[in-house]
């Protein structure tokens, strides 16, 4: 690995120590505080528990983040998370209980914004919409875990003693189980933004599992977290612990759990998996943030205990943070692009072009998108995404819909069929029909990713979306990662 | 790995096996005190109708005996809960608690002393105000007892023993005053009208130290449920 790329990912360290020295506090911090754990126990626990979530469960949030804007150059990337690093420093020195997922979106919005690149508005509304429902459903369930918990004892009538063993094994296992949603939830925040640019290439161990250049990012940016726990985050639980939740040990734990449940239900494939199988709406997999539960789920147990009123100075605090830290981080990451650009002469985004051929039209007529209006537009080129959107803005006949599709059909990916580059394939991965009709295409060229889906697709019927319904989304949402791993293979630019 | 996990686990049966061990001490400090209250009654009884007599002294060393294994206890389950760094929340007014709840059962022990080595010559027409005070006392710190079990295994029951601390307290001040003003109303020496006084102070004593634990208690109580 070249120097360079080491440094760029630095800042993704730096974002992923912070992450750990602030939000360890979260999930062990009270079980420290009010000494029911011992630091070093809650250390190694947290910093085993993060890994294992990060590179086991770590995919599903990422891809949200992804979506919002694929930061495809390292020193983009470098600014990004350096933005939201430094943007969660400065509120937490502010005292805001503050999100590193809300600092790298506004960092990841400060980037789009630069480059020219489009953002998607239905991904946007999504993770803006969870950072809503996380506190408050944190709060839900806490007060349902609360009043579970509460009866419980009062049947089995535990002796103090008892009550009190029961919980420390209690906090350590929430703890275990808070620290492995956080590694699975809150990695796309620290890493998120090198997907698209990772250094690493996938290999497999012997044939017996494969490493995605993913997981190995994932990797290191837990192993940032865990350096963050042990370093600084003794200091956050024992003064943070004490002093946010002044609770009982059983209270404690409560939160942990509902804390950790929140972030477990934005990270989880396998539960989305199994609500589709049995019929139920999905949550969406976004990161969402760690902080924000825990002062849910204190509020909820707070309404619960004393029947006081919502504490409104703390919500107003929450909402501060959901709209300073993202235009905080925004602002920076865009002040800190153009001096990376102009100063440092690195570049920061690869500029994507835009042309609509004959090709693209074909393409979006076949899909149902009225292309009248596009064809007084067809081949030329355009140089971002904000130019093409300009001329889409004249074409009266389209949707807001249809716009996307047409930005995504027009996007030129310039991408060469190159048998050197199987080797970065997962052979284990993909299925032997799909690994045989992808050589069948070697050495053919394509200017737009959905043309080599549709290549593929014409060669093998496993590389066939199924019908857009719900009992076929986990498997075209497979197929769309496979197809991602082919697109980076192939691309020509990199 | 799996060693790690095997030493983790075995750590945990430890705690609970340690934890029981303690939880059974503690029972063990409330029996003593029990028992101690029990005895003390049976001591006042002898001594009333026969005198520092031999049984008596038995009462009275049986008592001693309770205290020092009380006194061990005490200690024991103190360094225990500050050793392991156990229930961190409560440890302070469980601490709290024993040692007043010991000093209740030694000014049992006191009283008795005080029997043994002055050996007061009550006159018969008090005997029945000596034995209802001492019956009193004795069910104020049999009720204290019950609380602080309930403190330990039934927050909810603590309320339900506090009240009758209180009722038996109180009964035992009306006795007490009744017997004192009984006392200095007879046309005994002064000296001899004094020494009755002091025991019925040295029998009333553990009911008014009782009264004060309860009133701990109570606050202990309200800390642990809010």
């Amino acid at each position: 690995m070249e120097l360079a790329v080491l440094f760029f990912l630095t800042s993704g360290l730096f974002l992923g120590w912070s992450l750990g020295a602030n939000d360890a506090a979260n999930v062990f911090g009270t079980a420290v505080g009010t000494q029911m754990i011992r630091f070093s126990t809650a250390a190694i626990i947290c910093s085993l528990f993060v890994i294992l979530g990060a590179v086991i469960s770590g995919g599903g949030a990422a891809h949200t983040l992804g979506r919002l804007g694929a930061v495809n150059a390292l020193p983009g990337s470098f600014m990004a998370a350096l933005s939201a690093a430094v943007s969660v420093y400065l509120m937490t020195k502010l005292g805001l209980p503050v999100s590193t997922t809300q600092a790298i979106v506004g960092g990841i919005l400060g980037w789009n914004l630069f480059s020219e690149t489009r953002t998607d508005i239905t991904t946007l509304t999504t993770i803006l919409s969870t950072w809503i429902i996380c506190p408050i459903l944190a709060a839900v369930f806490a007060i349902i875990l609360f009043k579970l918990v509460d009866k419980l004892l009062k049947v089995t009538r535990l002796h103090l003693l008892r009550t009190d063993a029961y919980t420390r094994l209690g906090l350590l296992l929430a703890g275990a189980f808070g620290a492995y949603s956080l590694g699975a939830n809150n990695i796309a925040n620290v890493m998120g933004v090198f997907i698209p640019s990772s250094p690493f290439t996938d290999f497999s161990v012997a044939g017996l599992f494969s490493v995605s250049s993913t997981q190995q990012l994932f990797l290191l940016g837990a192993l940032a977290i865990a350096v963050g726990v042990v370093t600084y985050s003794k200091r956050v639980m024992t003064t943070v612990g004490g002093r946010l939740l002044p609770l009982p040990p059983v209270a404690a734990w409560v939160v942990v759990v509902a804390h950790s449940l929140v972030l477990f239900v934005f990270a989880s494939e396998g539960l989305e998996a199994l609500l589709l199988r049995a019929g139920l709406p999905t949550i969406p997999l976004v990161p969402v943030s760690s902080s924000q539960a825990v002062v849910g789920a204190v509020i909820g147990i707070g309404i619960l205990k004393s029947g006081r009123t919502v504490q409104w100075n703390v919500l107003g605090s929450i909402g501060l943070g959901w709209l300073a830290t993202p235009i905080l981080a925004g602002i920076l990451c865009f002040v800190g692009l153009f001096f990376v650009q102009n100063v440092f002469n690195q570049q920061v985004y690869r500029p994507i072009p835009y042309t609509v051929s004959d090709a693209v039209i074909g393409h979006l007529d076949r899909a149902g998108v009225p292309v009248a209006g596009l064809r007084e537009h067809t081949n030329r080129s355009y140089g971002s995404a904000r130019e093409f959107a300009t001329v889409l803005d004249g074409v009266s006949d389209l949707t807001a819909k249809g716009r996307d599709r047409v930005m995504i059909a027009a996007e030129i990916d310039e991408m060469l069929v190159d048998i050197s580059r199987f080797a970065e394939l997962d052979g284990t991965w993909l299925t032997h029909d799909q690994l045989e009709s992808a050589y069948s295409l070697a050495s053919e060229s394509y200017r737009h990713r959905w043309q080599l889906a549709e290549a593929l697709a014409a060669a093998s019927p496993d590389w066939r979306m199924l019908e857009d319904n719900r009992a076929n989304k986990a498997h075209n949402k497979d197929l769309g990662k496979k197809l991602d791993s082919l697109y980076r293979a192939f691309r020509k630019l990199r | 790995m799996a060693p790690a996990r095997n030493t983790m686990f075995a750590k945990n049966l430890t705690l609970f096996r340690r934890t029981k061990a303690l939880e059974s001490q503690i029972d063990d400090f409330l029996n003593k005190l029990s028992q101690s209250a029990l005895v003390f009654r049976r001591a006042v009884d002898i001594y009333l109708a026969e005198g520092a007599t031999a049984e008596f002294e038995e009462k009275l060393s049986q008592v001693n005996e309770l205290e020092s294994q009380a006194d061990k206890l005490r200690r024991s389950v103190e360094t225990q809960l500050y050793a392991q760094t156990l229930i961190p929340e409560s440890r302070g007014d469980v601490l709290g608690l024993i040692e007043n709840l010991d000093s209740v059962l030694n000014l049992c022990e006191g009283g008795l002393w005080a029997f043994s080595i002055e050996k007061p010559d009550i006159p018969a027409e008090f005997h029945a105000d000596y034995r209802a005070l001492t019956e009193q006392v004795v069910n104020t710190v049999e009720s204290l007892v019950l609380a602080s079990r309930a403190f330990f295994r039934n927050i909810e029951a603590v309320p339900d023993h506090m009240h009758k601390v209180m009722f038996y307290e109180k009964e035992a001040d009306k006795v007490s005053t009744k017997l004192k003003k009984a006392i200095f109303a007879t046309d005994l020496p002064l000296s001899h009208k004094a020494h009755l006084r002091n025991f019925v102070e040295h029998i009333d004593n553990p009911a008014d130290k009782s009264e004060d634990v309860a009133d701990r208690l109570a606050i202990y109580t309200i800390k642990r449920t809010v």
